[in-house]
């Protein structure tokens, strides 16, 4: 069956979602979704929390039954073809919870042999080397650190050298040294061995560093899907600038041709739309008309989109259309 | 199947909360031994008042091994439904707590040969606790007390069984109740599917054995002929059976006699069929089951 799974053929989608749901009693946690991964795709599934990005994520590996739609991974149903399917795919689901009463090689020998495979010794070594817990392979997972049960979980979802992996939040709780150990983690994975991965998240900062793709849903439905690249358009930058002299500032922009970018003043703060290339120049000049900068912060507009969605209780402008 | 069963005892047999069971039935154990090792007469005495007034009771020599265990069973046979359930209530639910279930459920085995290996593990721990319970309660009295006869209080009348003809007894009454109590523990078993923390389906199935075991034991006719055939828990003591012999015409025990063996095997087949129903049950609910522990 193995031969039916294609691998790393590039842009061949690995996984199809077609207008998947799920209802929990009234509750649409999953509304007519459709996407699909590539091979080789760091895919980014961002959302905030709620908005049905783990409902998803169980569907495709089967610990929840869809309620309407389908599922393809690898060109083959989900459905009917669940074992050939689980075989090529690794996971980590939400919080890396293992048997805290068993060391991580015990831990990865026991989910090895789940997947049908009996690795030597050496290999679940070297797991635990790539993911640098090798020198407490044989401590007790109770006493791991969360960032360490999280590096092991990675170790657990590589074990069956998966085509497909799947990581469902795998920052959350962790400190930014953590962060950054993952997310290099993860590039490591895709650029060096060539695997799929789709990475959820609730932090755009997160899938922009790592994501060559991304799907934004929100409340069970898509939002926007694309390449990092196109919706992190530098030509379509929020530039946040705050001064000392809000008056002069303002009589200044007036008299310039940023008045045409200028979106809207909240008070002190003024917002502007621009290519990311103009803000040395447009900094430039207001210092040499004698405006007393304090700040000019640089955003994407899908970034305050996105804190719109996620901060429904905070007073966000948004500019996106 | 079997690599999956080998997972599943590898995690029980991990766990040192596992051994609690095997040691509260040691420590019960031995408790009853140094009892009846120190005061069995007087024990003994409670049962034969009536008997010692008109006959000599040679007390020494009927507090035997055989004796000591068969009032250990007695004792413990009761409670030991308590510690099965703590394995297999915890069987499912425990990796729902624990959030291992869903990591699980990601592999490629299907769901039900899954639940079928969960399920033959708690039974392999059932039956390693009973070992464990016949070598100490068994074995360890037959060493300590020695070996004759064995005398059966029975419906005010005493049942003598020859030395010769016990261990056969002991072996057929101990495989008898490790299907007992794999009924408890399939209780169990299907009462975790529906819970995402053991103490739920533990507490539940010590409950429900408690209340069935109550209604099991009163004696009003009403229930006698409609409900109390049909519980399992009816049918839990029929181990005591192997220890009922047939009687010749001078109302001698006959070696090698099972006074009566269909109605043991009714009850035997009405365990298994409830083991059968509970086991099926409960996988069938699990593979409809949405993971969202």
């Amino acid at each position: 069956m193995k031969s039916k799974l294609h691998r790393n053929n590039t842009m061949l989608p690995v996984v199809t979602i077609n207008h998947l749901s799920k209802n929990f009693g009234a509750i649409k946690a999953v509304d007519d979704l459709s996407f699909s991964v590539n091979s080789g795709d760091i895919y980014g599934f961002l959302g905030q929390n709620g908005a049905g990005k783990s409902t998803t994520i169980r569907m495709m590996l089967t610990l929840i039954e869809p309620s309407g739609g389908d599922i393809e991974i690898f060109g083959l149903k989900l459905k009917s073809h669940r074992k050939e399917i689980l075989r090529q795919v690794g996971a980590v689901i939400e919080r890396p919870d293992l048997y805290k009463y068993l060391t991580a090689y015990e831990n990865i020998s026991l989910f090895s042999k789940m997947s049908g495979i009996n690795i030597p010794k050496k290999k679940i070594m070297e797991q635990l080397e790539q993911v640098g817990i090798a020198e407490r392979a044989h401590s007790k997972v109770a006493t791991y650190s969360l960032g360490m049960k999280q590096r092991l979980g990675i170790a657990i979802a590589l074990v069956n050298d998966p085509q497909l992996v799947i990581l469902d939040e795998p920052t959350n709780g962790l400190d930014p040294q953590g962060i950054a150990d993952i997310r290099n983690l993860i590039l490591e994975l895709s650029r060096h061995q060539k695997r799929t991965i789709l990475v959820s998240s609730h932090l755009l900062s997160e899938i922009e560093l790592i994501a060559n793709r991304m799907l934004i849903i929100d409340n069970g439905k898509k939002i926007i899907e694309g390449n990092v690249s196109d919706l992190f358009d530098p030509s379509n930058m929020i530039v946040e600038l705050r001064t000392m002299n809000t008056s002069h500032t303002l009589n200044v922009i007036h008299a310039s041709s940023w008045k045409n970018n200028l979106e809207k003043q909240q008070q002190d703060v003024f917002f502007f739309k621009m290519d990311k290339k103009e803000i040395p120049v447009f900094t430039n000049q207001l210092v040499q008309n004698g405006v007393e900068v304090l700040s000019v912060q640089p955003r994407h507009s899908l970034e305050d989109y996105f804190l719109s969605l996620t901060s429904a209780n905070q007073h966000v402008e948004t500019f996106t259309n | 199947m079997w690599k999956l069963l080998q997972i599943e005892l590898f995690k029980i047999f991990k766990r040192p909360r596992t051994y609690i069971s095997f040691a509260a039935i040691a420590a019960m154990i031995l408790i009853i031994q140094l009892g009846l090792e120190f005061d069995g007469k007087s024990y003994l005495q409670l049962f034969m008042s009536g008997i010692s007034d008109s006959f000599f009771v040679p007390y020494d020599l009927i507090l035997n091994g055989y004796l000591v265990a068969f009032v250990i069973l007695n004792t413990l046979l009761i409670h030991v439904p308590l510690l099965v359930a703590l394995v297999a209530g915890d069987a499912v639910a425990g990796e729902a707590n624990m959030g291992t279930l869903r990591l699980l459920i990601t592999k490629p085995v299907s769901r039900t040969e899954f639940m079928i290996a969960k399920y033959l593990a708690s039974v392999v721990y059932t039956v390693m606790l009973l070992i464990w319970m016949a070598l100490l309660a068994l074995f360890l009295s037959m060493l300590f007390f020695g070996t004759n006869d064995m005398l059966i209080a029975r419906n005010d009348v005493m049942e003598q069984i020859s030395r010769n003809d016990v261990l056969w007894r002991y072996i057929a009454a101990f495989g008898y109740a490790a299907v007992a109590l794999s009924t408890v523990s399939a209780l169990a078993f299907l009462l975790s599917v529906f819970a995402d923390n053991a103490i739920g389906p533990i507490v539940s199935t010590i409950s429900i054995v408690i209340v069935l075991t109550i209604l099991s034991e009163m004696k009003i006719p009403l229930y006698d002929n409609t409900v109390k055939p049909y519980l399992f828990t009816s049918h839990m003591l029929a181990w005591k059976g192997f220890f009922y012999s047939k009687s010749n015409g001078e109302g001698q025990a006959i070696s090698g006699s099972i006074e009566n063996l269909p109605a043991i095997l009714r009850s035997l087949g009405i365990l298994l069929t409830y083991i059968v129903l509970l086991v099926t049950t409960a996988i069938a609910v699990f593979r409809k089951k949405d993971v969202l522990s």
